[in-house]
């Protein structure tokens, strides 16, 4: 029988649309409209899960957000499921398929469940911390068995199928709450022109007047809701934002809302819509109305299925014309829960009784539930529940909450739901995300949003104001100082008429005391998500956990998924009570980010695949993939990192081109070195600063090397300069420290040296560099070029203009490969051109494209550095042996000579970079492999330094290696060793860091 | 002798790729959706020239407009006089954008103009273009894209900002109503145009000549 | 995620267009070569980590690349005032409103 608790009548959902959807392989039908726990309810379901220590049957408890039992696995296929989806807030599609995540090896009969009755405190509160404190090997095999019980849900394994993205948002009013609060809010800043954004985590706008009793303007709330929403939709600058979850208020009002756009619809989805979307709201001002919680009370087996939220059970009933019981019992500390009896009357569900907790209540409700023939059950509490599967008797006893006492032995009152209503808690979840320490209010029981830093206002049930009438007050007031803080002018408006009620003030019961302690008692859970009780919170006060932070680490209160939504409170109060003080004594514990789980997907948005982060091309990239390269990644370039031709590996391939280059020509495609312009008559004293080296005698046409160093002395780029002009110079750095040595030269200039008359301006991205490098170079490019390429006329290390290859370009002479080289520059629209006239001229030369790692084993040959692989930052030009390159009678104290002129960077026996020649000649050194004196000696070896580059090299016939070793400079000739991991030891000797060429004949030809 | 190097890079004749020539945008003009929410031009091979110099010296404003004819804009300022626009990039840096071919006879104008003032002209040409997008919901797909507030209370036409824009940074300049302009750097234009393509999905999107 | 106000665009902007450069006004010395070791390291090494105000270096990265200087609770992460490189900060003490939710620097209402 299908929909065995629908109601016949009534409800927010389309009968004439049914929706078949899976639960734990069953099929299942509901309406259009039901969320998923309507629907489960109305087929009757009533276990949706085990609990996470002691396995426990669960069934659905709330309504919304705060959901602690009902969160399932969502999903028909494996690309698409998803974890963590609270039944609650999930509307029916056709096709869905749900599924427990607690349960093993299933919900109705389960192995941890029999466990868990049989040893109750299998897993007492603490237990992670007393049982596996010892023997911590065995921590990995019980966190599995651990995890594998509880079922927290799991990730797909197939990539998913949808998209997601973000969208920047900025408002003059952020309105979190679509309830009556809000919504009234809303009317106010929209209707002054502001810009506004209403959000609400629910499928309609409304709230609780969704499936009040009460009327506005004498007629059902809802109509009233439909009209505002009709009035905001028709507002230009109003954006409306259902089923969309403010989870996260970061500073400066910053706020990140999940909007779920899709899930509603399932597999119906249209293409290409994108199924979650992350609003990244900046507002000027926000409107918190995020309404309130039930608390429900905390007695005996409260965690049978049949226990719910009393205003649950009215949502249920006339929002979604479910009845989640034929038996009530209603237990309450207010007047507001009666509605819950009064709907059940009306929706035909027989009403047991109502325990009220208060000696003598005489509001109107409580007057209209007498005048209709209800038992009320003054001075009581349901104090413990039968029932395994489903409550089958409540047991109602006259109690004394002062003294926390039962005082009469009551009666068994037969019945399948018990409705509990301990008042409500505001939902300063929000508030509290900054810091903002929420503060406890006697006169509602409740902690309420303190003072934040925030350009906020609170309004409504969220800041304890309860009653309809106030509640839609507080509201407009709150979105008109909004709009007016935020620059618009105020607007006044009519709010609708509530008819007034008399209300009596609740009482506090948190925990329903029982005759027996409660340790002994039917458990009391506080927590139903992490299965925390009130006897377990009771303990860690006894252990000394006297913090309510610290309670919460111990006992895993509001540790779940829903953040102890429902638990908090109860638990604190018990926790103060237990230790003899106030709740404002005790506190309460912050709320984080983010209010409910939010997707990888809506937080990764479109940052992902080949879109994860941004990939930068040079204008030659197409032409290195025709030509077969394969790639490196250098910072977020992609650069050729060699060109295999069939049959060759990387080592064959480097090879290749590494002999290519030393007998006749090859070519690299530098573009993506970092380019500087630098002009202003003071142009020179800046390099003079910036540099090491000195820069006022260099003549225009002609260019120099340089390193740059921090304060501290330490090498951090290096790169030619070239000058254009006497005022005029083209710097270039390291590809990877580009973006760095611009960033640090601006620094000096804006805040220490403005009176410098320099400008820089980057033209990385302007100029194509194709570097020309071997003994051909010189007639290859005399075949493209009209420069005069004689080596008088351009001499090494200087430039000279001209075309190549019929395109204006700036050619270097300058050699990063030891041999004779020329960097053509043009701009970058033209390179292609131009590379393919080189490429076609330079046939008869084997003119051949080399990479990244041909370039790095050709420079280290000659003993070149790169800036962070033979520098870390502990390195000086003087342990580089690059003293040469230091202006040490440079007038001005340039960046770096006051550091290393610090007494530990001169001293003795620093770390040198020095060339390693392995005795097995064609051993090759492991990068980073730490070096040793003396192999022999005993673990910890005293290291010695560490090897920063290393190489095989085809043309020179053995292996070598660049390192920084202790003293090294003054060791020429001696033994280093490298002890590896797998035991094996590499000897070998240190040698001058320039292997080839070390009179640089070969460059300077 | 000249401080500075001047010196004409671009070439009379030759076969130039712009920055996004790969993507072969001419050959995807008029294919798509007909009723493309968002629809993107490269505006390619322009003469981008940045200046520096003082902002608050009259002198080099004065300079700046006889040379260019147009008003030195101030903060976040875009002025735009036939195909020719004037851009601020900050309190001492501007952007020149001239046809292309012209801005070797600009720079020198410019450099006339501003003799005896420290300043600074850069061809940076060959490091840049300029992506234009037109249609109803260009707004929406930079919202996607940028945490600037694109709303037309706080993004007027004639207004230019250097932003973040996905996982990079950009200048957005809004030109007409429906109309803004992304200027890309060369090395980060295809990540720029596959950023573009999967945002602008839901809208459709359709390349113009 | 800080909104703050660069006084050179003139705008608010979102944090991910900076790039914050550390303690402000810690100028380099004159003559570093007159410092001693101590000296010299006090000025490289050392910064203050106060708990309220701090004046902080910024540089509008995204933006007009200018470096500037922001006055910033590190408790609230309130930022009261940005000023350009070469001014002076004004705001030196808490200001007795921090409890009040105050403006954004620089935010026109």
């Amino acid at each position: 029988m299908s929909q065995i608790n629908r109601l016949s009548k009534g409800g927010r959902i389309n009968r004439n649309q049914p929706l078949t959807f899976t639960f734990n392989g069953e099929s299942y039908q509901g309406f259009s409209g039901d969320t998923l726990a309507a629907a489960l309810l109305a087929n009757g379901v009533d276990v949706v899960g085990r609990s996470f220590k002691y396995s426990r049957p669960r069934g659905i408890v709330a309504a919304g957000a705060e959901e602690p039992n009902a969160v399932l696995q969502i999903g028909a296929t494996e690309a698409t499921q998803i974890p963590n989806v609270r039944a609650t807030q999930q509307a029916l599609y056709s096709g869905l398929v749900a599924n427990s995540v607690n349960g093993w090896p299933s919900v109705n009969n389960d192995l941890m469940g029999i466990l868990g009755k049989v040893g109750g405190g299998m897993m007492a509160p603490g237990f992670y911390y007393k049982t596996f404190m010892y023997p911590q090997n065995l921590w990995l095999t019980y966190e599995k068995y651990i995890r594998k019980a509880a079922g927290l849900g799991r990730a797909p394994k197939e990539n998913d199928p949808d998209s997601y993205d973000y969208l920047n948002q900025h408002c003059d009013v952020l309105v979190v709450g679509g309830g009556a609060a809000g919504l009234a809010a809303a009317l106010a800043a929209g209707r002054s022109g502001a810009r506004v954004i209403l959000a609400d985590e629910q499928e309609e706008f409304g709230g609780h007047l969704l499936d009040s009793r009460e009327s506005l303007d004498g007629k059902p709330a809802a109509d009233w809701v439909a009209k505002a929403v009709a009035e905001l939709q028709k507002m230009p600058e109003v954006t409306l934002l259902p089923r969309s979850t403010v989870h996260g208020y970061h500073d400066h009002n910053f706020l990140t809302i999940h909007e779920r756009r899709t899930d509603h619809l399932g597999d119906a989805a249209p293409m290409g819509e994108v199924r979650q979307r992350l609003h990244r709201v900046r507002a000027k001002r926000v409107v918190l109305a995020a309404g309130a919680h039930e608390r429900p009370l905390v007695y005996g087996n409260n965690d049978v299925p049949g226990n719910m939220l009393a205003g649950a059970v009215s949502t249920y009933v006339r929002r979604y014309g479910v009845a989640p019981g034929k038996q009530l019992v209603l237990s309450t500390t207010n007047d507001y829960a009666y509605r819950v009896a009064l709907d059940c009357l009306e929706a035909g569900i027989k009403v047991v009784a109502i325990a009220d907790a208060r000696s003598n209540p005489k509001g109107a409700w409580v007057e209209e539930a007498r005048a209709k023939g209800l038992r009320v059950l003054t001075g009581s509490a349901v104090i413990e529940v039968r029932g395994s599967k489903r409550v089958s008797a409540a047991r109602v006893a006259a109690i004394d909450p002062q003294a926390h006492k039962v005082t009469s032995p009551g009666e068994w009152l037969e019945c399948d739901l018990v409705a509990s209503s301990g008042g409500y808690s505001p939902v300063v979840h929000l508030a509290s995300h900054l810091g903002g320490k929420p503060t406890w209010r006697e006169d509602i029981l409740g902690f309420v949003p303190g003072e934040g830093f925030q350009a906020r206002v609170c309004a409504g049930a969220m800041n304890g104001v309860f009653a309809l009438g106030d509640v839609l007050a507080d509201g407009f007031e709150a979105g008109v100082k909004a709009a007016t803080e935020a620059g618009f002018k105020p607007v006044s408006g009519e709010l609708p008429k509530v008819f007034g009620r008399h209300e009596e003030p609740s009482i506090a019961l948190f925990q329903v005391p029982h005759e027996k302690p409660t340790a002994r008692a039917p458990k009391q859970f506080v927590d139903q998500q992490n299965d925390v009780t009130a006897a377990g919170i009771e303990l860690a006060t006894r252990e000394g956990f006297e913090s309510v932070e610290h309670v919460k680490r111990y006992t895993a209160l509001g540790f779940g998924t829903d953040q102890g939504k429902l638990g908090n409170i109860n638990g604190l109060a018990i926790a103060a009570r237990s230790m003899g003080i106030s709740i404002p004594q005790m506190g309460t514990t912050m709320f984080r980010p983010n209010y409910t789980p939010v997707t990888f997907g809506a937080v990764a948005g479109r940052n992902c695949g080949a879109l994860f982060d941004p990939v930068r091309y040079t204008a030659l990239h197409s032409w290195h993939l025709k030509n077969g390269a394969e790639f490196e990644d250098v910072g977020q370039w992609k650069r050729p990192w060699y060109f295999p031709k069939a049959g060759e590996d990387m080592h064959a391939a480097v090879g290749r081109e590494c002999k290519a280059v030393r007998d006749s020509v090859g070519l690299l495609d530098a573009s993506t070195l970092g380019k500087i312009d630098i002009q202003g008559p003071d142009a020179r004293e800046f390099l003079n600063r910036i540099y090491t080296n000195a820069w006022t005698k260099l003549d225009v046409g002609k260019a120099r090397y340089g390193l740059m160093c921090k304060e501290d002395g330490m090498v951090f780029d290096d790169g030619v300069t070239a000058c254009l002009a006497d005022n005029h110079f083209l710097m270039t750095t390291t590809t990877g420290g580009a973006a760095r040595v611009m960033q640090w030269m601006e620094i000096y200039h804006q805040t220490e040296w403005p009176e410098l008359k320099v400008y820089f301006t980057s033209v990385t991205d302007h100029w194509a560099t194709m570097t020309l490098s071997g003994p051909n170079s010189r007639k290859l490019l005399s075949e493209v070029t009209d420069i005069d390429l004689d080596k008088d006329a351009f001499p090494f290390m200087t430039w000279k203009e001209g075309k190549v290859g019929g395109v204006p370009a700036r050619v270097f002479r300058i050699s990063f490969t030891g041999e004779l080289s020329y960097e053509v520059n043009v701009q970058a629209d033209y390179a292609m051109g131009v590379l393919e006239k080189i490429v076609e001229a330079g046939k008869k030369y084997n003119l051949t494209p080399y990479g990244t790692e041909t370039m790095h084993v050709l420079r280290a040959e000659k003993g070149f550095i790169i800036v962070g692989q033979e520098t870390d930052g502990s390195v000086t030009p003087d342990d580089l042996n690059m003293g040469w390159c230091v202006g040490r009678t440079k007038p001005f104290s340039w960046i770096g000579w006051r550091g290393m002129n610090r007494e530990d960077c001169v001293k003795e026996n620093r770390k040198q970079l020095v060339g390693l020649k392995p005795v097995n000649t064609s051993a090759v050194l492991p990068e980073g492999a730490q070096l040793v004196f003396d192999a022999k000696q005993a673990i910890p070896m005293s290291m010695v330094g560490h090897v920063t580059s290393s190489y095989y090299s085809t043309s020179m016939g053995f292996s070598f290696a660049l390192a920084l070793v202790k003293g090294g400079l003054k060791r020429m000739g001696e033994k280093v060793f490298a002890p590896l991991a797998d035991g094996t030891v590499i000897e070998a000797e240190i040698v001058s860091s320039v292997f080839f060429d070390p009179k640089g004949e070969q460059q300077n030809v | 002798m000249s401080t500075v190097n001047v010196y004409k890079q671009r070439p009379d004749a030759a076969h130039a790729e712009s920055p996004l020539f790969h993507a072969g945008l001419h050959e995807l003009v008029g294919k798509g959706k007909s009723t493309a929410g968002v629809s993107l031009r490269e505006r390619k091979l322009l003469g981008h020239l940045t200046l520096r110099g003082d902002g608050h010296d009259a002198a080099f404003a004065g300079a700046v407009h006889k040379a260019t004819g147009l008003e030195l804009p101030g903060a976040l300022g875009l002025v735009v006089k036939g195909e020719t626009s004037l851009q601020w990039l900050g309190p001492d840096e501007w952007l020149l954008i001239v046809p292309s071919g012209e801005e070797f006879a600009a720079e020198k104008s410019l450099r006339e103009a501003l003799a005896g003032q420290h300043h600074q002209v850069v061809n940076v040409s060959g490091g840049q273009t300029i992506l234009e997008l037109t249609g109803p919901k260009v707004r929406e797909l930079l919202m996607k894209s940028s945490t600037y507030d694109v709303h037309p209370r706080n993004f007027p036409v004639g207004k230019a900002v250097g932003t973040t824009f996905a996982k990079t940074q950009l200048v957005i300049r809004r030109t007409d109503e429906e109309t803004w302009e992304l200027l890309v750097r060369r090395s980060f234009s295809d990540y720029i145009w596959l950023w573009l393509q999967d945002a602008s999905a839901e809208y459709g999107l359709a390349i113009k000549a | 995620m800080l909104n703050i106000f660069c006084p050179h665009c003139g705008e608010l902007r979102s944090e991910e267009e900076f790039h914050s450069a550390g303690q402000a006004h810690i100028p380099r010395p004159l003559d570093p070569n007159a410092c001693t070791d101590a000296e010299w390291g006090e000025y490289l090494f050392f910064r203050d980590n106060p708990r309220g105000i701090h004046h902080e270096l910024w540089i509008h990265a995204a933006g007009c690349r200018q470096y500037f200087n922001a006055t910033r609770d590190t408790i609230s992460y309130e930022i009261f005032e940005t000023y350009k490189i070469g001014e002076k900060p004004s705001v030196t003490a808490k200001p007795n409103s921090a409890k009040q939710p105050s403006r954004a620097a620089g935010e026109k209402a």
